[in-house]
């Protein structure tokens, strides 16, 4: 078995192979999928617990400060420890409130971004699901996460969550309408939905300069709108310490609060490896066309970590936000989106078709 | 079901509900409850319920002496613990025709200054907290620190100094008052430019701050609303080019105004007065002449009997102390008229009619104190 | 204008004002029934022009209760003293200004915590620091507070 760490195709054939010679063909396939599952859960937590520390880190040197320094070596065992925390906290009851609602609101919205996550591609082979719909998909599948939301503050029988999660839900439903469009923009230029041929397709180039001005303001409004879509940064109204509540998740204490907060760190991680995948090349490194010298030493470096840097420097950004911009009113926010982002998308996406029928792009 | 039918449209519509911005609550910047009646996301009227730090400061000082009203000064507004005193100290010396030497007058003048700039700096910082750029906290209070070390080095004390006495200062200023203060104005000369870039330009910050809580002049009159958020409304009452005391009458200062009466001009208000005031510093800071820092006083002041009225310009906008005395040495009746008291009188007006989010902002630009209100 | 023209003028609305010694300001005292007819017409009246109240306070006298307003016009920058007394101590009441400066709804409510003064047709007289069901009116000197109160 050649373990070669830029293509890891071989690596899952290897796998496939010695189940298949173990077990039946159905027994192999549900063990496949049990492994993924696990090594999917182990990934989910690790990421979330390391990005719950890069935040604070992040945060404090804005800050001027130092950040988490004391549990651990820098401060890496600091989320341990609050998720320790967490768990051991006393989980209050609610009294009238809809007690399955109330439980499987922040499950619900863990499955919405942990099924997105899964059609990702991480590296050459590292890709769970490969739909031919793959966009189509994410974007489906991560439009869920507004029913735990709603779920959430509906059943905690309070009517200041009640608002929040009104609020929340108006503001994310009417942001993935700018993500989708944005997407739909790449895919004008690309032709195909499916993750892996996108990547592909980006060996030459990548899309966000292969598609020039269409493409940067394509960018820009994904990132606009998927900062909203998470309710981060200078959208986080519904859940402002300095505004009434905490918003939809006031009433939930202990490992469901933590749930709820693991999954928007999630879903900042999922628009960003989207974003990364679909603009910037996803594990494709940087490769000019006709510079073959240039591209062996890109090549040099491995997938995984072109596409976690790629990653985290746009995880980094959308850190940045927070941090500086005072927050947006809900209806500037709702303005924003629906008199600007929405006409300037779509105007941009024919400006994309009219790019893709001339040949102008590169 | 039959009888939300059978209601007229307008009442259904009409459904206002309240809530409480509770006395614990991260921007209100002290112990004020607010029950606010919405409609939907609109402010009808507002109560505010005063009285959580309610501490009988007017009745304490009807048994203390006037030098130790002075300590219970401090914690009226403790954001300009120096202005309050000086209040105290003017008017016994107002009453006793005292002269304080020159010194004396210049180093109030300076401390004035320095709490001044110390209070809209924290101002700055919370109102930047409340609108959500978390990180305007931290770089105003960082640059606050400065001056709370030039004041522990001179009196002791980083904040709640009791500096003023009547009759002077309670000691001279420390030899590396100048130095110190020199260098906390070439430094902060170049952090107030981060402070303009991160909030002031910001196209996010003057959406959430131009045509929000309009307060018009004559409201403002009326409503006694002085200070910064009077000037922004285009009043001119800064009590110290009206009726100047101390040195303030000898320094060349410009009293900022600005016409456009809401949550933007107050800001932009205070933030000209800094520059203001670090340029009233600068020029005394060099020219403080060497003499007593106190005038003699007796051991006991006793203030002849009659009623006396002092006038500061403390941070928040007019402190007027009104003394009536009967001769003995502790005051008969000693009353406060603090600013926080009247801005708060117009956070209701104001409101009517914007957002619950709004809200938020109106009340961090009328630069609330609530003992100040409270006494 | 000066407290002479000033005390002219006042005279003119309501003849039986008696000034008080102070150094300070024109300090006039008013009776309680002219009061609000005099502060109306310092207001209005264009060269007078009493358009800021910058202190509304109330003091108990020993034997009198009184209220006493310091105004100042914005325009001239002229400054009066307006006192009002009253002999009752059981039912002290005045007239109220708040419909003439709007600060003073929430200083009249202030001395009516602090001393009990009522005040007529004010929106809503109630005790703005103290709880509603506090007894007693603790700037009165004959407030007596053996819980609160130490004296030495």
């Amino acid at each position: 078995m050649t373990f070669n760490i830029y293509d890891l195709t071989s690596f899952d054939k290897w796998i496939d192979q010695g189940l298949n010679s173990i077990m039946s063909p159905t027994w192999a396939l549900i063990t496949e999928m049990a492994i993924i599952g696990i090594v999917f859960l182990l990934f989910y937590a690790v990421v979330g617990l390391f990005l719950v520390y890069a935040e604070r880190k992040v945060c404090a040197f804005m800050q001027n400060r130092v950040g988490p320094n004391r549990v651990g070596p820098y401060g890496i065992f600091q989320t341990i420890a609050d998720f320790i925390k967490l768990l051991m906290k006393e989980l209050v009851y609610i009294k009238d409130s809809d007690k399955l609602l109330f439980n499987i609101a922040p499950f619900i919205v863990i499955i919405a971004s942990f099924m997105a996550l899964s059609a990702v591609p991480f590296a050459k082979g590292l890709h769970a699901i490969d739909f031919d719909i793959g966009i189509l998909y994410v974007i489906a599948v991560s439009s869920l996460g507004v029913v735990g939301v709603l779920l959430a503050g509906w059943s905690s029988n309070n009517k200041y969550s009640l608002i929040g999660a009104m609020r929340s839900g108006a503001q994310i439903v009417s942001y993935e309408l700018s993500v989708g469009l944005s997407l739909l923009t790449i895919i004008v230029l690309s032709g195909t939905m499916q993750f892996s041929e996108i990547v592909e397709m980006q060996r030459n180039g990548w899309f966000i300069f292969k598609g020039h001005i269409p493409a940067i303001i394509a960018f820009l409004i994904f990132l606009i709108a998927s900062t909203a879509e998470t309710n981060r940064g200078p959208f986080d109204l519904a859940e402002a310490e300095s505004e009434l509540t905490a918003g939809f998740h006031t009433e939930y204490s202990g490992i469901k609060f933590a749930f709820f907060f693991l999954a928007e760190y999630m879903n900042m991680f999922l628009v960003a490896s989207i974003a990364a995948t679909v603009f910037w090349g996803g594990w494709m490194p940087f490769h000019v066309s006709g510079w073959a010298g240039f591209n062996t030493i890109m090549d040099y470096i491995p997938p995984l970590v072109w596409y976690f840097g790629k990653t985290a420097f746009i995880i980094w950004l959308m850190m940045l936000f927070k941090w500086t911009f005072p927050r947006l009113r809900i209806d500037q926010l709702l303005t924003l989106e629906w008199k600007y982002l929405l006409p300037i998308n779509l105007v941009n996406i024919l400006f994309m078709a009219f790019l893709v029928l001339m040949h102008w792009h590169f | 079901m039959k009888e939300i039918i059978n209601l007229p449209v307008s009442k259904i519509e009409e459904e206002e509900y309240h809530i409480n911005m509770g006395p614990q609550h991260p921007s209100t910047h002290g112990v004020l409850r607010l029950v606010v009646s919405l409609q939907g996301e609109i402010v009808k009227s507002l109560k505010p319920h005063c009285g959580y730090i309610h501490r009988g400061i007017e009745k304490m000082c009807e048994k203390d002496t006037y030098p130790q009203v002075i300590h219970l000064t401090d914690r009226i507004d403790y954001l300009s613990a120096h202005i309050n005193n000086h209040a105290v100290c003017l008017l016994v010396e107002k009453a006793l025709e005292i002269d304080v030497p020159e010194r004396v007058k210049y180093i109030r003048t300076i401390m004035d200054e320095l709490a001044r700039i110390q209070s809209h700096q924290l101002w700055w910082s919370s109102f930047g907290m409340d609108l959500g750029g978390l990180t305007c906290f931290f770089y105003g209070l960082r640059d606050r620190e400065m001056i709370l070390d030039i004041w522990e080095e001179t009196t002791g004390s980083r904040f709640l100094q009791s500096y003023n006495c009547p009759g002077g200062v309670m000691q001279d200023i420390h030899p590396n008052f100048q130095k110190r203060v020199h260098s906390f104005i070439k430094t902060f000369k170049k952090k107030i430019k981060d402070y303009d870039r991160i909030l002031s330009g910001n196209v996010i910050f003057e959406q959430r701050s131009q045509g929000v809580g309009m307060l018009s002049k004559e409201d403002a009159i009326s409503y006694g609303v002085t200070g910064p958020s009077g000037r922004g409304s285009g009043w001119s009452c800064d009590v110290r080019k009206n009726e100047p005391y101390s040195m303030y009458g000898q320094v060349h200062f410009n009293e900022v105004l600005r016409y456009g009466c809401d949550t933007y001009s107050r800001y932009m208000v205070r933030m000209q007065e800094m520059h203001e005031s670090m340029n009233i510093i600068e020029q005394l800071i060099d020219n403080i002449p060497s003499g007593d820092y106190s005038a003699k006083m007796k051991a006991v002041i006793k203030l002849p009997a009659g009623e006396y009225y002092q006038k500061v310009e403390s941070a928040r906008g007019e402190l007027g102390l009104y003394v009536v005395s009967d001769g003995n040495k502790t005051p008969y009746r000693m009353k406060f008229r603090t600013p926080s008291f009247s801005n708060l009188s117009v956070l209701d007006h104001i409101s009517r009619d914007m957002k619950i989010a709004d809200l938020v902002a109106i009340g961090a630009s009328l630069d609330l104190v609530i003992p100040d209100i409270d006494r | 204008m000066d407290n002479d023209s000033l005390k002219a003028r006042i005279l003119e609305i309501v003849p039986d004002v008696q000034q008080e010694e102070n150094k300070q300001y024109l300090t006039l005292v008013v009776p309680a029934g002219r009061l609000h007819d005099l502060a109306g017409e310092l207001r209005n009246t264009p060269d007078l022009g009493f358009d800021f109240l910058f202190c509304l306070s109330g003091v108990d006298y020993g034997k009198q209760l009184a209220v006493v307003y310091h105004l100042n016009s914005t325009a001239h920058k002229h400054s009066i003293v307006i006192k009002v007394k009253t002999d009752d101590r059981v039912n002290p009441a005045f007239d109220t200004v708040c419909d003439i400066w709007r600060t003073a709804e929430f200083h009249e409510r202030e001395t009516y915590d602090m001393f009990g003064i009522r005040f007529n047709n004010h929106p809503d007289l109630r005790r703005i620091f103290l709880d509603e069901e506090w007894k007693g009116y603790p700037l009165r000197k004959d407030y007596a507070d053996e819980v609160n109160i130490v004296e030495f």
